[in-house]
Parts: C-alpha cells; sequence; structure tokens
C-alpha cells in the first residue's frame, strides 16, 4: 500500500456533461489538477467555464461522469465526515429564526473537532451581530456568515466558491486578511473567482479554466511571464486609438475618457516612440502583464499551455 | 440518536417555537373552529350512528385536522430551506439525510403532540371523559395514524416549491379533513367508500375507542400500512430525484 505522507487534493480526468437545449454540455472536461498541503490556489476563469462544476465535484456534491476526486487520500464524502473540508458555496442564504451564534453552534455541533464558536466570531469578524438574528442581517454580514460556517469545523481544506460577490471594499479587505491568516497556519485553501485582480493578490497559483478545460496551471508570477507582455497607461487626451496602435511595440490600445491602455508586445520600443511622438502624455504607467491579460491571451489561443507548477 | 442530530434536532424545534405565525396559527385554529363546531352541540350524546358524543367526536375530528396539519408543515419547512439552498448547505457537512430527516419528523410530532394535549383540555371543558386507558390507547393510535402523514410531509416538501407548498397542504388537509369525517361523519354511500381508502378516515376513527374495543380492524391497519409505504417510497424517490439535481 502506498503511504501518501501528505497527500493533497486529486482532480483526476474530471469530466461532466450535461443535456443542453442544442445538444450535450461538457461542462468540464477531463480536468487534472494536484493541489498539495499549504497551497492557496485560485481557480479562474468567466462564467460558465465550469469553475462550479468542478468544485461541486470536488465536494462530492456532483457526481462525475468520468474521473475521480481524491481529498488527503479519502474520498469527498469521507474527508467531509471527519471535517476536514469546508466550504463556502456560490449561492445560498441563511435559515432564519436564529441567532449567527446560535446558527454557529448549530452548525460546529456536526463535526467531530469544531473551532470554539468565538474564535470563528473573532476570526471572521460577526463577534458584533452575534446574536442578531440571521434575517436581520445585510448581505456583507450574511456572507461572513456564510464564511464562518465553512470554518466551523477547523478544515484542512477550505474551499471558497466566488467568496466575495456580495462584499464591499471593507468587507473584502477584512475577508482576504482573514484568508492570508489562515493560509499561514498551514491551510490549503482554494478559490474560484472570475476577479483576476484578487487572484492576482492572494493566490500562490492560479488555475486557469475555460470552456470546461485547463487552460494554464501554474504559479501566478509565470502564468503572467508566459504571455510576456506589459501595459503602459498616461493621461493622453485628444489622440485616436488607431494612432496609438500604429506605434512600433503596440499590440493593442484602448481610451477610457482621457486615458489611454496600450497592451505592448515591446513595451521599451513603445515607451520611446510614444513620449517622442505624443510629449502630452503625462501619468505613465508601465506595468507588468495581469492575471487578466495572461487569461485572455491564452484564451485566445486554440490549445491549452500548461506550466509545470 | 446521535449527539450530532441531537443537537441539530433541538435547535429545529426552537426555530419552529419562534416562527411565532406559525405556531400560534397551528394550534389557535383548531381550539377556536373546536368551541364553534362543539360548543353548540356540547349536549348530543350520539352524532349521526356513530354513538360517539359531540364533543368527543368533534375532538378527534380537529385533532385529526390540526395534527395532519403539523406533519405537513415539515414538507413547507423543507421546501423552504431547499428553495435557498439550504440543503446543498448541509451536504457538505456530515448530517445523514437520515439524521435531517429525523429532525424534521421528532420536531413535527412534537408540535402534533402539542396539539393533541392541547385539544385534549378543549374536549374536557365540554364534557369529554374518558377512562385512563382509553385515554392512553386513543393517543397512541393517533400517533400511529400520522405515521403516513409524515411520509406525505417529506414527499411534498422536495416535489413542491416554496410558493406551492402552502396552498398544497391547506386544500390538501382541507379535502382529507372533509372526506376523512372531521367536520361530520360520513357513514354511507360512495364517499364512504372512499373516504375509508384515505389515512385521514382512520385518523378520525380514533374517536371509536370511547366505545370500547379497536377502532381500527384488519380493514383500518391495512390501508393505513399501504399508505406508509406508499408514501414512505415516494418520499424516498423524491428526496434521491432533488438531489441529483444538486
Amino acid at each position: 500500500m502506498e503511504a501518501h505522507t501528505a497527500a493533497g487534493i486529486e482532480l483526476s480526468g474530471l469530466t461532466k456533461t450535461f443535456r443542453g437545449p442544442n445538444g450535450p454540455i461538457h461542462a468540464v472536461h477531463s480536468v487534472d489538477v494536484e493541489i498539495r498541503h499549504g497551497e492557496t490556489v485560485a481557480l479562474l476563469g468567466p462564467n460558465g467555464a465550469g469553475k462550479s462544476t468542478t468544485i461541486d465535484m470536488l465536494l462530492g456534491l456532483l457526481p462525475p461522469d468520468d474521473g475521480t476526486v481524491s481529498v488527503f487520500g479519502r474520498t469527498p464524502r469521507e474527508a467531509i465526515a471527519a471535517g476536514a473540508v469546508g466550504a463556502m458555496l456560490q449561492t445560498g442564504e441563511l435559515i432564519r429564526d436564529l441567532s449567527v451564534r446560535e446558527l454557529l453552534e448549530m452548525m460546529a455541533s456536526l463535526f467531530p473537532s469544531p473551532l470554539v464558536v468565538d474564535d470563528v466570531l473573532e476570526l471572521t469578524g460577526i463577534a458584533d451581530v452575534a446574536d442578531q438574528r440571521t434575517q436581520k442581517l445585510s448581505g456583507g454580514q450574511t456572507q461572513r456568515v456564510r464564511f464562518a460556517i465553512a470554518l466551523a469545523s477547523d478544515p484542512e481544506l477550505l474551499v471558497l466558491d466566488e467568496p466575495t460577490v456580495a462584499m464591499d471594499v471593507e468587507g473584502r479587505r477584512g475577508f482576504w486578511q482573514s484568508m492570508r491568516e489562515l493560509a499561514s497556519r498551514g491551510k490549503t485553501i482554494l478559490f474560484a473567482t472570475h476577479y483576476m485582480d484578487e487572484a492576482d493578490a492572494n493566490a500562490d497559483r492560479a488555475v486557469l479554466m475555460a470552456h470546461g478545460r485547463i487552460v494554464a496551471d501554474g504559479p501566478t508570477t509565470e502564468i503572467k511571464g508566459m504571455v510576456g507582455s506589459r501595459t503602459i497607461r498616461a493621461t493622453l487626451p485628444g489622440v485616436e486609438v488607431a494612432a496609438l496602435e500604429a506605434l512600433p511595440g503596440v499590440a493593442g490600445a484602448d481610451r477610457r475618457g482621457e486615458a489611454v491602455s496600450l497592451n505592448c508586445s515591446d513595451s521599451d520600443a513603445a515607451i520611446r516612440a510614444l513620449v517622442q511622438h505624443y510629449p502630452d502624455a503625462r501619468d505613465i504607467e508601465i506595468s507588468g502583464a495581469g492575471l487578466e491579460q495572461a487569461f485572455l491571451q491564452l484564451t485566445s489561443e486554440p490549445e491549452g499551455v500548461a506550466v509545470a507548477g | 440518536m446521535s449527539g450530532a442530530g441531537l443537537t441539530y434536532t433541538r435547535f429545529e424545534l426552537l426555530r419552529i417555537v419562534r416562527n411565532r405565525r406559525f405556531f400560534i396559527l397551528a394550534l389557535v385554529f383548531p381550539v377556536v373552529l373546536y368551541f364553534l363546531i362543539a360548543g353548540p352541540n356540547h349536549d348530543v350524546k350520539s352524532l349521526g350512528d356513530t354513538g360517539i358524543s359531540a364533543p368527543l367526536y368533534y375532538m378527534v375530528g380537529l385533532i385529526s385536522f390540526g395534527t395532519m396539519s403539523a406533519m405537513l408543515s415539515s414538507g413547507a419547512r423543507i421546501a423552504t430551506e431547499r428553495s435557498v439552498g439550504w440543503n446543498r448547505q448541509l451536504r457538505i457537512t456530515p448530517l445523514s439525510a437520515r439524521a435531517y430527516f429525523r429532525a424534521k419528523v421528532v420536531t413535527a410530532y412534537l408540535v402534533a403532540g402539542l396539539t393533541i394535549v392541547v385539544l385534549y383540555v378543549c374536549g374536557a371543558t365540554l364534557g369529554v371523559s374518558l377512562p385512563a386507558g382509553r385515554w392512553l390507547a386513543m393517543t397512541g393510535l393517533l400517533l400511529i395514524g400520522l405515521i403516513p402523514f409524515a411520509a406525505l410531509g417529506i414527499a411534498m416538501g422536495h416535489v413542491l416549491t416554496a410558493d406551492s407548498v402552502g396552498p398544497a397542504i391547506g386544500g390538501g388537509v382541507g379535502l382529507l379533513a372533509f372526506l376523512g369525517g372531521t367536520w361530520f361523519p360520513i357513514t354511507s354511500g360512495v364517499l364512504h367508500a372512499i373516504a375509508q381508502a384515505l389515512p385521514s378516515y382512520w385518523l378520525v376513527q380514533a374517536s371509536h375507542i370511547a366505545l370500547g374495543g379497536s377502532a381500527w380492524g384488519v380493514t383500518g391497519w391495512l390501508v393505513m400500512a399501504g399508505w406508509t409505504v406508499v408514501l414512505g417510497t415516494l418520499a424516498v424517490l423524491a428526496f434521491r430525484r432533488d438531489t441529483k439535481r444538486v
């Protein structure tokens, strides 16, 4: 028998097809992902890419048509029963007529070795609404309670599907702070999002999905590096986008009000040409490719590229 | 019941009690109806051909009405929880489906039990009086008679939407109560034959314990057992189908 000294999460050949009005929908097609203990992985992609379906299969909510799921060497059901997995699903409201504290006590009681409810309240920043009935909470507070429920079992693996969607700026900041705290405690975290900037800021590794397939998988720095393009932003009123696109080293240009954004294949040539032809350009920024650009470029290519992580 | 299931059930009961609208309606409505119907008839010693006094007959009739509603209301709660995705949330916890349904059925029975006690008190004020053994036998039969309704509640909760489950329960209980003889005995004709095939009829028949002997006979037990098997199977199938849909 093989000894998995630190078995992580293994999705192998995961496939799910739904019946659609115009034929079968290949929601997830032969997805292979390995996540090690303590990694924070972002599952990225637009709506409809297959992220939620993949997560549903990871959690045992949906049986795959093909392929296997292994969570720390166990089936999803076994891992959940052991309290090793906590999840925040994309949609779902709270049942009513209980206070936040009572709801958390109820959920915690279902697991073998849960966290102390007061600790969870502190960690998720909802200690101040602990005695409020769930039906009286705001959208952002409800999201945080759902996050608290995910943490209640003291899970090794945290799975979050679009966790920050209903949150305001403050809420998001607090949320990602808690996440970094949990990551530093050695938790394994998988979060699905279509907010590329959040993934960029908070994940060590990104798995990009589009049309049910994995398009790229590796450290976020490497994925951005693959694309190799940089962006020049500047305030430059009165110049046509077509003229900017004609500059050397510029692959594409956008205008938003007075600001322009140049997507460059050679940013050195582009910046020289820009300040030479348009000395009025001011507030100039040159930044490396973001994940969003990497994603757009990678999904426009016919085949996916895997980066050795 | 394991420790975890017990805590879940305790909180389930707390939620029911805190839902004032439901809790008050479930208890007040049958009581008011009872006094409206049985009050003016409190000295009728034999209702129709039954040999049962009006206060006793209507007491059991309204117990049937109230407890049927109580059992089916678990279906209303299930439908509401499904509509907010709570069922999926529970599927990523160790709580088994069995423990979930146990919580629903136990709490429904507790509300039904309270309904029975409250209506017993009302009946006593109108002169209903039975030997202690008969009270116990009647209670036991009523509780057993509610088993098919427990299954029906679970089935309805998984098949209906949160919006339609309320009217469905109201209409369903109304019809079943009428056909069961809640408001007046149905003793002959086609309606009688139809009524005897329904589980609600046999709930009301529990009042015949007052005459001594068993209230159900072979027919009653067969009908009730049959409905339990059919409705129980429906409940399991409805649950499985709903689970596949995620």
